[in-house]
């Protein structure tokens, strides 16, 4: 038990220090940058207590957004996905998840894929739309939800598939 | 009573949910509107300790190109002082300025972003060297932007790439004025709206800031007009500004203290009244 608290705080510091001073400021094509920090949240154990997995995300959310002072977006995209996550975790891997017997490591990559794209879009789609406040410039929102997007998810399984724990 | 309770304990992830979402909200909004006290800015021990900590190495690896946009301004300054005696003997004196006071003190940028809409840096420098909300910050080639909020150590300052962010600027050569907005599309660019039709405007002419405020002097290098247009009405230019300032790479800033702000804010409010 004291292991999995360890690893999620490891992973939270880790997580979160690697958003706010690499991946910032990686600016590729000048305006997209990945959003890594959600792993922390799409691979949280499913057996959680909902209350403290809604905290927790919602302090990781803010503490990205103290450091790049955007107000409260980070916080807000986070918070949602972290909400809306049993649903999206029902609809991609369906009745895998409903036994309680699933493991991120041995699940199939299509359904995995599914899962890490659903959240990431809903997440970014709220990021952006918060950031930029506009809704005449949803062009523009939907743009750069979609190029985040596909460098984010790309960094998300890449990053699982090097870290993986082989069984 | 029990049912209302049974409810809360029901639905308390979801409550919790739409509580948390409405504070983030909450925070946002206020991001949004210009001085607004936040709690959750970069200028805090945190954050700026860390950002500190990891600027002091990233400082080593701009050394060389820093140094170099040093010793330019070191160049042009050392010119200016040795050819002094020119502009004693002007008779030409701008009076409308000569009174005011401006002192600079330097400081190290510590976090620099433009990639969003609205950005904002960290400086190295607060309350404990009396900076405070509302100071100007330029850099060797022109403008950055205004400190905004302040804590003992750091401040943030609202970069010009920011869209809340509103500063009065004029044409060098006219004298026509209007305000610099950003219209998030690239950091390279910036443009100054509500210039007067009549004005005569070129390629390639220099814009300044105007010195209306009290925050900026005037006639600080802001960038050259790349291109313009009429507006809707047809009444007004919005002309596109090249910046001087690679506002992707800046290190070493100054800060500028009105001396007379206060006693011009309140001469000023006191007209409007």
């Amino acid at each position: 038990m004291n292991s999995i608290i360890f690893t999620h705080t490891f992973r939270f510091i880790i997580l979160a220090l690697l958003q706010v001073l690499v991946l910032n400021y990686i600016n590729f094509l000048g305006f997209i940058n990945p959003y890594l920090y959600i792993l922390f949240i799409l691979l949280y154990p499913l057996k959680n207590n909902r209350v403290v997995f809604i905290l927790l995300s919602f302090l990781l959310g803010l503490t990205i957004d103290m450091f790049s002072d955007s107000g409260g977006v980070h916080a807000a995209a986070s918070v949602t996905i972290a909400f809306i996550r049993p649903f999206i975790l029902k609809f991609s891997f369906g009745a895998v998840y409903d036994h309680q017997t699933m493991k991120f490591a041995n699940v199939e990559f299509g359904s995995k894929l599914t899962y890490i794209a659903i959240l990431t879009f809903i997440h970014h789609f709220i990021l952006f739309s918060l950031e930029i406040f506009n809704f005449s410039k949803i062009i523009l929102i939907l743009q750069n939800t979609l190029f985040s997007s596909i460098f984010t998810i790309i960094l998300c399984v890449l990053t699982t598939i090097i870290f993986s724990r082989r069984n | 009573m029990q049912q209302i309770i049974n409810f809360i304990i029901r639905n308390k992830s979801f409550l919790l949910y739409l509580l948390l979402f409405s504070i983030a909200i909450v925070f946002t909004i206020q991001s949004h509107s210009y001085h607004k006290s936040r709690f959750i800015n970069s200028a805090n021990f945190l954050s700026g300790g860390i950002y500190k900590s990891v600027n002091d190495v990233n400082e080593y690896v701009n050394l060389k190109t820093q140094n170099e946009i040093l010793q330019e301004e070191n160049s042009a300054l050392r010119s200016l002082l040795f050819n002094q005696t020119d502009s004693i003997n002007r008779t030409f004196i701008d009076s409308s300025f000569s009174g005011i006071s401006y002192k600079f003190s330097p400081a190290i940028v510590l976090k620099n972003s433009y990639s969003l809409s609205n950005n904002v840096l960290l400086i190295n420098k607060g309350k404990k060297d009396s900076i405070h909300q509302d100071f100007g910050v330029i850099s060797s080639k022109g403008i950055v932007g205004i400190i905004d909020h302040t804590s003992k150590k750091y401040a943030t300052v609202i970069s010009i790439l920011n869209t809340n962010s509103r500063i009065s600027a004029k044409l060098k050569n006219s004298n026509h004025f209007g305000s610099l907005v950003w219209n998030t599309e690239s950091p390279e660019f910036i443009q100054l709206t509500e210039i007067p039709k009549v004005a005569p405007i070129k390629k390639g002419d220099t814009i300044v800031t105007s010195g209306r405020s009290t925050i900026f002097p005037k006639n600080i290098p802001i960038g050259v007009i790349d291109s313009y247009n009429l507006d809707v009405a047809k009444n007004y230019y919005t002309v596109h500004i090249k910046l001087f300032n690679d506002m992707t790479s800046i290190e070493h800033v100054y800060v500028i203290e009105n001396k007379d702000a206060e006693e011009l804010n309140t001469l000023i409010n006191n007209t409007d009244e």
